[in-house]
């Protein structure tokens, strides 16, 4: 799948915020294909307001509070003909599909040899710094990463938003999407084409640097790059990554740009134990080890839950002040 | 709508190819041919057959981990899947399946969750899918006693209600959920009573007779056809054998000896029809014809499965995702 922008001709371009393109996405693909349906809870109000406005009630499925099960609605639409983006809201929600995705969405292709087909999309937005408390600011993509037959993607430009959803409607397997609040009023350029697609499996390298690598997960991405233009200031050229797709990990481009560089900093708003920034760590250590010049550091939130207090939430995650010392200490 | 003497005669042909099955795949079982857990559908077949003969071929179902009895009721061809439960290349799901995965979707079954309560949603969103896609399709949802107590039957019949999605509900009651009784687990023994809360018609009836859920689901089949919404029939209903053959169960017996003799005896499903059909004039060549076809049937199907070949190791990774 490759995106189809003009090679000669500069593509046309609008300023998109990163919600509208996830809104923009959505109904080109609605419209491209009578397949594709949405279901979640609230949306005749909420974020796919304007798509409620424009299909009728057989492609919008206003459900009632049961995301345990229209989320496996979604999926026996799904072997049976659909192409369904089942929105489950708040990332925390997602805990609550988990056993229709995991145990349903994730095997059935391969419990069946290959029998049916599971083209389903399921979107999460993670919200977090905001006061809301722990049962509603989990970014618990981690966990899936540990379910074979998903792929998981979380982009952090608008761009992105559009392409990599585009491209998961049209995937013919299970994807699950862990969008990011924080990323949601960031406002930038998006191809206008309705085929723009970014591929799922390919990395971005978002500034390009030869002293330290710098992979950002998400959200984690807005204090990577504060943190990249401060260091250049000093005269530190970091090479900032963006995996945008986490699985399947696009894991060449981090070692080759830790070939390079020799050192390398992960960042990213999930917990500690077992995040991707693990899974990075411990395959560089067993297949990069020469390259590194300097032990790996991870910048993550800490093993505990996200309390309600802003004074106490905002030690959690993260900031650009601590991803340039810890560039600093590596140099 | 009541059965014809023909659909009678296929009935008996297909409760008695489950039987047939069972027995000599628990024979399998017993003697290691077959690896794993081994769950006999056994006692239930008149539940099973009489609802699957309702449908027809384009129509969609899903079933349960006591999963042999589904696909054959449908009219499933039997060496595929001998050959998934012995774990071979050419079984229905080439071996990644098993005893409580036996699924052939050229019969339109779109999976056998081992889930207690998991196939529920996927039935109800089959019936979404068929609303949107405007055909008059429906889904039949097979499920057992211990289901019902799982949050997804709550919640799927509520959707299917709520937008009259094109679904049979079908509980086959056999009474225990692994070995907790019903009444030890449900403060509603009723199960069709639960219907309605959820505004949709419930049925209780005998899933020992045939005939009785052949009536009760051709109705639920042309309400759903015709766009009045899903139907829950709740078949009372009886596993000969164990949750899986050979369970040891500690202590106590969970089942009276008298209870299941009682069932073996006097209320063995191929049996009744068997005496049914003969007490109405059919003749004793013609059942016997059926017998042998059947044993010929279930014969091939182990000849087929023992001359297949195992998978590959190399091809584990097959299937895990579509190549598009």
């Amino acid at each position: 799948m490759q995106p189809s922008t003009p090679q000669h001709s500069a593509p046309e371009l609008t300023k998109l915020t990163y919600l509208e393109a996830v809104v923009q996405a959505q109904l080109e693909e609605m419209e491209r294909d009578d397949r594709v349906i949405l279901m979640g809870e609230d949306l005749n109000v909420y974020g796919g307001g304007k798509l409620f406005e424009r299909f009728d009630r057989n492609r919008i499925w206003n459900t009632p509070i049961s995301e345990g099960s229209f989320t496996g609605l979604g999926i026996g639409a799904a072997i049976t003909g659909l192409r369904p983006i089942v929105d489950l809201g708040i990332a925390s929600f997602v805990y609550l599909a988990a056993d229709q995705i995991i145990n349903q969405a994730s095997k059935l292709h391969y419990m069946t040899g290959g029998q049916v087909h599971v083209p389903i999309v399921f979107r999460s937005t993670m919200y977090y710094g905001a006061s809301i408390a722990a049962q509603h600011s989990d970014r618990p993509y981690p966990m899936f990463l540990n379910v074979p037959g998903l792929k998981i993607l979380s982009p952090t430009t608008p761009a992105d938003a559009k392409g990599l959803i585009k491209a998961a409607v049209r995937d013919d397997n299970p994807v699950i999407i862990f969008e990011d609040m924080r990323l949601w009023g960031m406002k930038a350029a998006v191809p206008a084409d309705a085929n723009y697609l970014v591929p799922i499996g390919k990395a971005d390298i978002r500034v390009p640097g030869n002293d330290v690598t710098v992979v950002a997960i998400a959200g984690a991405m807005r204090a990577a790059l504060e943190a990249a233009k401060a260091l250049s200031a000093e005269g530190l050229s970091v090479e900032v990554i963006d995996p945008r797709t986490l699985k399947p990990l696009d894991i060449e481009t981090i070692m080759n740009s830790v070939a390079r560089t020799g050192r390398l900093v992960l960042v990213e708003n999930a917990h500690r134990i077992a995040n991707l920034s693990s899974e990075i760590a411990a395959t560089l250590a067993e297949e990069a080890f020469g390259s590194l010049k300097k032990p790996i550091v991870r910048l993550t939130a800490p093993d505990v839950h996200v309390p309600f207090s802003p004074v106490l939430e905002k030690i959690l995650f993260p900031e650009a002040a601590q991803i340039v010392a810890a560039v600093k200490r590596l140099v | 709508m009541t059965l014809t003497m023909q659909l009678r005669l296929e009935a008996y042909r297909r409760m008695l190819r489950i039987r047939r099955f069972e027995e000599e795949g628990t024979r399998l079982f017993r003697e290691g041919t077959i690896p794993g857990a081994y769950h006999s559908s056994i006692g239930q077949e008149a539940t099973i057959v009489g609802a699957c003969l309702t449908l027809r071929d384009d129509d969609f179902m899903t079933g349960t981990h006591r999963s042999h009895g589904h696909p054959i009721g449908k009219g499933a061809e039997l060496d595929g899947l001998m050959a998934e439960l012995m774990g071979r290349q050419t079984g229905i799901c080439k071996g990644r399946g098993g005893s409580m995965h036996l699924a052939d979707n050229r019969v339109g079954i779109i999976g056998e969750s081992a889930i207690v309560g998991g196939g529920i949603p996927l039935a109800t969103g089959v019936g979404l899918s068929i609303r949107v896609r405007r055909t008059d399709q429906v889904c039949l949802c097979f499920f057992g006693d211990g289901a019902v107590n799982q949050g997804t039957f709550h919640e799927s019949l509520n959707m299917a209600s709520l937008w009259k999605l094109p679904v049979i509900y079908l509980c086959e009651n056999n009474g225990y959920a692994v070995v907790t009784p019903l009444e030890g687990s449900h403060g509603q023994p009723s199960i069709a009573k639960r219907a309605d809360a959820y505004g949709m018609p419930g049925v209780a009836l005998d899933g020992q007779d045939v005939g009785a859920v052949f009536e009760a689901t051709s109705e639920a089949v042309i309400r759903a056809r015709s766009g009045e919404g899903p139907t829950l029939i709740e078949a009372k209903t009886y596993r000969f054998d164990e949750h899986n053959v050979g369970l040891l169960i500690p202590g106590a017996p969970y089942r009276a000896p008298e209870e299941i003799d009682e069932y073996r005896t006097r209320r063995d499903p191929v049996m009744l029809l068997r005496k049914a059909l003969f007490d109405d004039g059919v003749r004793a060549s013609e059942l016997e014809s059926i017998e042998a076809e059947v044993d010929a049937a279930v014969r091939g199907a182990v000849r087929f499965a023992e001359g297949s070949p195992l998978p590959d190791p190399a091809g584990v990774y097959e299937d895990l995702f579509t190549r598009s």
